[in-house]
């Protein structure tokens, strides 16, 4: 039925001279999502506005489950198109599709006509008047609303008609690859896939490292952070995954470092780990799950302890959420299920009955300095092991 | 090195019963229920291997029902009888180490209005015939105890049990789940009283997604899945004909010098077994030499996480299996539901590893295995959680 589906982005619309290079990222993005899709698809630009015209036999709920996991698309409005074969044919057609559209005819509306070909012989407002009409006739138990319509019916008249009504609703935000790259710690856990999105969606590119720990972690807790990667890469595009084995500077400070403090030196190492890494591939900061006080490791404190080693920016995208709203946005982009996979990460191995909540920077540092004969080493050691895997869709 | 002592969980096909699937795969790959030649090629399989099974069961080829494996075997053995027997009575007793494909089913019939008795077993795994003794009602429909346990390899009095049943209720049915124990030991239904018996062909070195239900002719069953009446109605579904004869292959071959292998097993139980204690804090768990099952050695490691061990062995090439996975994090959860009903101490349960044998298994590999917990176990205290 749907045989074009026109492409709304609010926020690039603003960005002055800019414009092109952001809607050059937009198609490309619509374009690797659609790529996934069966059918044969063609996009067109046009004065601030990107369609999509099917040219081939497609399924519509995969179609629009893909586009609706590119970034920079505020709302996806499917539409019905039709040759202009005069305006008693437009009325049948507009009445045929609300009729299918809305069998509950309760709701008020109103009618939106753009006139873009203006040798057409009716104008925009008498267009409106007369479809409103007809629908009326039609329906009785619809109702005119101008201010605050429940369903706006939008007629647009360019050599062909569309008619479209429904938006639904995009992730927004900016296309993936307008706004540099950024390296995202990635555990396996609810936070992290999250923090990745909300990121991705600002239009940066990802890529990711993940810690393992073998033999304390599995292959399988692994593959579940791939899987995680993979689902994060719906939305980011191909994510380059560095798996970097741990172990050994994780035993080093178990055994000469304060047990209590093994967390938060361990994600010092961490974060200097992927800050090097980050340098390499020319990522302009790293991506965190982390949000403040959800657990020891992540108190104002702590996270001021972990902050230091950086010189890159950190961000961390649900410093302000609450548990409960992450959960809820990795629902939303599919990664809790995977997320919740219960295999052990290697920030909970070695964990401490009762961590430390309130670091002093100068104590752990002194603690450090039980690690100086070799932590350079081991370092350099797991920075040798980086394991590159492509995680895409 | 590749050390493969995870046979409990899963075998290595020989190599002739990979040549047979394949050949019938691809060529004899008829339906046995066709009319044509073809039918009929791929309907003599099926006869070959009901007989090979028979005579090793020193049954009625008519008694053998196939099916998907062991899960399917225990599903339709005790849902097929309880429901086929439930006017004579609501009672069945099993005990509390069973696979999860007794134990889980038995829950469902429970829900369904059925009375399930479960009987304890000593440290050893064992039960006592005395407690199924006082068990046995006459109300009792079924009793169904597992010939050798999947995880610590403990025997159970199978035809002690199976004649105390009949004497105290003739009507009782008798089911045994023998996947772990087919294959090991000569197994016989009737002079042991055992009424049903399920088989799994992939712990023999034969396919996955085949096994066999024996079930005795008197038994009164019914179907658990309905379609085109194959099987004379109890199992409908086009037959698994390269499974099931890849299956009866691997019962010849298993077979074949069954004494001499289980000779050899045994001694490698016994090597492996002491070498293994020589470590420190270490137990076997389980009864020691002929009282347990040749394959099975469950040993628990004092202050090591089994799941991290297995990983550690796996970075060497040796596969082996962790009583409890995942719910390592929640000490009054962990550990399976065998390890503690017989009793293991609860810092136990999730340092409890099980390394099991085939005919594949060789001296080398046992000792290669040993020296490398030599290695690991000691670094690995080293570094445990405290």
């Amino acid at each position: 039925m749907f045989l074009a589906f026109l492409i709304k982005y609010a926020e690039i619309g603003v960005k002055g001279k800019n414009r092109e290079l952001f809607e050059e990222a937009l198609v490309k993005q619509i374009r690797y999502a659609l790529k996934r899709c069966e059918g044969e698809f063609s996009i067109r630009r046009t004065r601030g506005r990107i369609y999509i015209d099917v040219l081939s036999d497609y399924d519509y709920e995969e179609t629009v489950e893909n586009l609706r996991t590119v970034c920079g698309i505020s709302a996806i409005c499917p539409m019905i198109q039709m040759q202009d074969e005069g305006f008693d044919k437009l009325l049948d057609a507009v009445t045929d599709y609300v009729d299918g559209q809305y069998p509950d005819k309760h709701f008020t509306f109103k009618v939106h006509t753009r006139r873009a070909r203006k040798n057409y012989p009716i104008e925009s407002m008498e267009i409106n008047a007369l479809v409103g009409e007809r629908l009326l006739e039609a329906f009785p138990e619809m109702r005119v609303d101008v201010h605050r319509p429940e369903v706006t019916l939008y007629i647009e008249i360019r050599e062909r008609i569309y008619v479209y009504s429904i938006e639904i609703p995009g992730p927004g935000g900016m296309p993936v690859g307008t706004n540099g790259k950024a390296m995202l710690l990635l555990s396996g856990g609810i936070d992290s896939p999250v923090a990745g999105y909300m990121v991705a969606k600002r239009g940066v590119k990802i890529d990711a490292v993940y810690f393992h720990a073998p033999p304390y972690t599995s292959e399988r807790a692994k593959q579940k952070v791939v899987d995680l990667a993979r689902l994060v890469a719906r939305y980011s595009g191909p994510v380059y995954l560095h798996v970097i084995n741990f172990t050994d500077i994780q035993l080093a400070i178990y055994e000469k470092c304060p047990h209590e403090e093994l967390t938060i030196i361990m994600r010092r190492y961490m974060m200097r780990i992927a800050e090097e890494i980050a340098k390499k591939t020319e990522c302009l900061g790293l991506v965190t799950g982390e949000s403040i006080g959800q657990v020891a490791s992540q108190t104002m404190h702590s996270l001021a302890v972990t902050n230091e080693v950086c010189a890159l920016p950190v961000f961390r995208p649900c410093i302000g959420l609450d548990k409960q709203e992450i959960v809820e946005i990795s629902e939303k982009i599919g990664t809790y299920e995977t997320s919740i996979l219960p295999y052990e990460d290697c920030c909970t191995i070695f964990v401490a009955k009762h961590p430390v909540t309130k670091p002093n920077l100068n104590v752990i540092k002194r603690h450090e300095e039980n690690l100086k004969d070799c932590i350079e080493a081991l370092i350099q050691k797991a920075l040798e092991t980086d394991e590159l895997i492509i995680a895409e869709v | 090195m590749e050390c493969y002592l995870d046979n409990s969980a899963t075998t290595k096909s020989f190599d002739s019963v990979a040549k047979l699937v394949t050949q019938i795969m691809c060529e004899d790959y008829g339906n046995p229920s066709s009319m044509h030649n073809k039918g009929m090629q791929a309907e003599e399989y099926l006869r070959n291997a009901k007989e090979i099974i028979a005579k090793n069961l020193k049954v009625s080829p008519k008694e053998i029902f196939f099916t998907s494996g062991g899960t399917e075997s225990d599903n339709l053995a005790l849902r097929g009888a309880a429901y086929a027997n439930c006017r004579r009575g609501r009672h069945l007793i099993t005990t509390a180490i069973e696979h999860p494909a007794i134990l889980q089913t038995m829950q469902y019939l429970e829900e369904q209005g059925f009375e399930v008795t479960y009987l304890p077993v000593d440290e050893n795994g064992r039960i006592r015939l005395e407690d199924l003794q006082r068990a046995i009602r006459r109300d009792t429909i079924l009793v169904s105890i597992m010939h050798t346990n999947n995880e610590i390899g403990s025997l159970q009095p199978i035809a002690e049990a199976g004649e105390l049943i009949k004497r105290m209720n003739a009507d009782t049915l008798f089911h045994v789940d023998a996947v772990q124990g087919y294959g090991k030991f000569r197994i016989h239904p009737r002079r042991m009283h055992i009424d049903m018996l399920s088989v799994s062909a992939h712990k023999i070195h034969g396919p996955k997604g085949t096994g066999f239900l024996y079930v005795g002719e008197k038994v009164k069953i019914r179907p658990i899945v309905f379609g085109g009446g194959q099987q004379r109605g109890l199992r409908s579904g086009t037959e698994n004909v390269p499974g099931i004869a890849g299956m009866a292959k691997a019962v010849e071959e298993v077979y074949q010098n069954l004494d001499a292998d289980i000779e050899r097993m045994y001694a490698l139980r016994q090597t492996f077994a002491e070498g293994v204690q020589k470590l420190e804090r270490v137990q076997v768990n389980g009864l020691p030499g002929r009282e347990s099952a040749p394959h099975v050695v469950s040993v628990s490691f004092a202050g090591v996480r089994s799941e991290v061990l297995l990983h550690a062995l796996e970075e060497k090439g040796i596969y082996v299996s962790a009583g409890s996975a995942c719910s390592s994090n929640h000490p009054d959860t962990a550990g399976s539901a065998t390890l503690r009903a017989i009793g293991l101490k609860k810092e136990l349960l999730s340092s409890t590893v099980r390394f099991s044998f085939s005919v594949f298994t060789t001296e080398e590999e046992i000792q290669y295995t040993l020296q490398a917990l030599y290695e690991i176990v000691p670094t690995l205290r080293r570094f445990a959680r405290h």
